[in-house]
């Protein structure tokens, strides 16, 4: 059974072997800061699309949170892991060139050690092997955003705890932005109104023998279950921002005809495949790396697991969407979908009724046949 | 015998739907309790009396969507319903004579859930036979006199020119009324209160199967109907805390049937007993005297 003095002697073996990169000196870097507060998923924090301001050294401070949440409308108990306490952790937003220098805080309340690996980070696999802390520490680390694009960040202590960390829900995305901002296949600048984002996580939550979803007290308890569980690859749940119907009725996301929206995808352990039903990806980062032109005019594009991708749409008519992982047993069945409300005026040559279902005319193949009366 | 899973397509005779009809707010209904008594379920005895009552059912008006109409519901006789939702233990017992497909929710004093209107239907013959009286689903009209005002209008404002504002008043509606409870687990007996027809957990969290089908009638420009009705029995219409339209094979409707909309959390159902004709009273004096 996992408990957290073997947490942490594991965690003490680990960081003495990782003490001498510590010592080098980082240099001086005359930069100006600026302070981010972190905003809940499906939002993010204001920011500057295009920026005229000089690269800076941003900082931000997430505090990792072990708690039980209920991750579906049957009531359905989950020990989550969590980044700021939402699944997924909140997104960061930088422009390339600028640095970003995270505190990241492991309170004494958890049970175990944890860190964080950025993907769009150099070096110290993504900054994992300098930022493994105990409950009751915290570190700080820095590194330079000098590419372009969203990226999932992640916690990956070590062996068997990475997977499980992750689809537990730690997990969580950056996005570095041009200076000059988005831009199309021609050069030309993209602005979005809006922007979403939407984490994706697959989970692993054990059944007992006669079906039901088992709880447990703590999260080191469900360890050895989980496990057995995740190693058939197939989840229970697949969930945007960490329960069936997140972000949808009254939490569904909204925008209006004529409004452009940038949706940010994250899936840091799986593949995904969005679709926006009624509406298309008109600027598709799909990769999520915006040195690349995106793809346009896609119907469903794919996020590969481990990575964020990006898609822009300007909404063109009013109504309800469905934003879905496109396995649709996945998207109705485990979870992994979501809902926009638009506003707006209803566009008739887009699309129209051209005549209400009615009954097919008599004499017609497959006309309803008159009831012949009993007599 | 397994019946084809889509349409079941049945004509019907044209009827005059009347337009909107100003009615005054109806009292609650006289009503008395009959208790429960061997396999007897206990029911409530409602009085006749009307209720303005908005249709179920797909309207055009002149070719364009259009609102459901008001009618008035007139019930002639005492309209008789359970008091409550069929529980697990009931259902169960349907179950153990090989009358009724198993299912593993409810219990003694929790309604049984995840059932479909064929399992509802199923009980409702084998609860007929064991007392010798005719139990059945209620109509979506029975239904909602019974419901009183935890009947929910489903009227939403329709432009002709503009389906996207009915889905997006629709979707308002729904997202607001869901009840604030974390979870959807069935409750036990009585959670949700009584209305003042004395009916326990009307339009709770579970949604209650009648026997209404899905219809579509086509209006003319002054709102009588043009054409024959087309009804979908393979649909069938499903109440609680809003009206909605289920395929009649489906136990769990949570996934919803569309893809954007707020889905019934549970499906169960409650039954109204038919007044005795000769032959039902003859068969349950036949019955109580082998019994």
């Amino acid at each position: 059974m996992l408990n957290r003095r073997h947490a942490m002697m594991g965690a003490a073996v680990a960081a003495l072997v990782l003490a001498t990169p510590a010592l080098a000196q980082s240099p001086d870097l005359k930069l100006p800061r600026q302070k981010i507060e972190l905003v809940a998923p499906p939002f993010v924090h204001p920011h500057e699309q295009a920026t005229k301001q000089t690269p800076k050294i941003i900082e931000f401070r997430m505090e990792i949170v072990e708690k039980e949440i209920v991750i579906d409308e049957q009531g359905t108990k989950f020990q989550a892991m969590t980044f700021n306490g939402s699944m997924p952790g909140p997104m960061m937003v930088v422009h390339q060139g600028d640095y970003v220098e995270l505190t990241l805080v492991n309170p004494e309340t958890n049970t175990m050690p944890h860190n964080i690996d950025f993907h769009a980070a150099t070096g110290a696999l993504g900054g994992g092997a300098l930022t493994l802390i105990n409950p009751g520490e915290q570190v700080v680390l820095r590194w330079k955003a000098d590419r372009t694009g969203t990226f999932v960040y992640h916690c990956a202590p070590e062996g068997s705890m990475i997977p499980w960390h992750v689809v537990s829900g730690m997990h969580g995305t950056v996005m570095v932005l041009p200076r000059e901002g988005l831009k199309d296949g021609a050069g030309k600048a993209l602005r979005y109104d809006r922007i979403y984002y939407i984490g994706e996580h697959d989970l692993y939550v054990p059944r007992d023998e006669k079906g039901k979803y088992k709880t447990y007290e703590t999260v080191g308890e469900s360890y050895a279950d989980t496990m057995e569980t995740m190693r058939k690859l197939i989840p229970t749940h697949v969930v945007f921002n960490g329960k069936v119907g997140a972000l949808t009725g009254k939490n569904a996301m909204t925008a209006n005809v004529g409004e452009t929206v940038l949706i940010v995808h994250s899936q840091a352990n799986r593949d995904s495949r969005p679709h926006l039903i009624g509406g298309h990806g008109d600027h598709v980062w799909e990769t999520g790396k915006f040195a690349n032109k995106p793809e346009t005019d896609l119907e469903t594009w794919f996020i590969r697991g481990g990575s964020a991708g990006a898609a822009l749409y300007t909404f063109k008519q009013p109504g309800i969407y469905a934003y879905v992982n496109h396995n649709l047993i996945e998207a109705v069945e485990l979870g992994a979908a979501a809902h926009f409300k638009v506003d707006g005026k209803w566009n008739d040559d887009l699309m129209t009724q051209v005549k209400a279902p009615g009954p097919i005319p008599p004499k017609v193949q497959g006309a309803l046949q008159p009831l012949v009366k009993a007599n | 015998m397994l019946l084809a899973s889509n349409l079941k397509m049945i004509l019907l005779a044209a009827v005059g739907f009347a337009g909107p009809i100003a009615m005054m707010a109806t009292p609650p209904q006289a009503h008395r309790d009959i208790a429960a008594h061997d396999d007897r379920p206990a029911l409530i005895e409602l009085a006749p009396g009307t209720m303005r009552y908005r249709l179920a059912g797909d309207f055009t008006r002149n070719g364009k969507p259009a609102e459901a109409p008001f009618a008035e519901i007139k019930i002639k006789q005492p309209l008789v319903i359970m008091k409550h939702q069929v529980t697990g233990a009931d259902y169960r017992r349907c179950v153990d004579d090989g009358a009724c497909r198993a299912t593993s929710t409810g219990s003694a004093d929790r309604p049984v859930v995840q059932v479909s209107w064929r399992d509802a239907d199923a009980y409702a013959a084998w609860l007929s036979r064991k007392t010798g009286e005719t139990y059945r689903l209620p109509t979506d009209e029975e239904w909602a006199y019974a419901a009183g005002s935890r009947w929910q209008d489903d009227g939403l404002p329709v432009d002709g020119d503009d389906p996207a504002q009915r889905w997006l008043a629709r979707y308002e509606r729904e997202s607001n009324q869901k009840s604030a409870e974390a979870d959807s687990e069935p409750r036990p007996v009585g959670a949700f209160g009584a209305n003042e027809n004395g009916l326990l957990d009307v339009a709770g969290n579970v949604w209650e199967w009648t026997n209404t089908c899905f219809v579509r009638t086509a209006l003319d420009e002054s709102g009588a109907a043009v054409g024959t009705p087309i009804a979908n029995c393979g649909v069938r219409v499903v109440e609680g805390q809003h009206r909605a339209y289920v395929t009649d094979f489906i136990r769990d409707a949570r996934a919803g049937g569309c893809a954007a909309g707020v889905p019934p959390a549970n499906l169960g159902f409650r039954l109204v007993r038919q007044p005795a004709t000769f032959m039902s009273a003859l068969t349950g004096f036949v019955l109580a005297i082998r019994n």
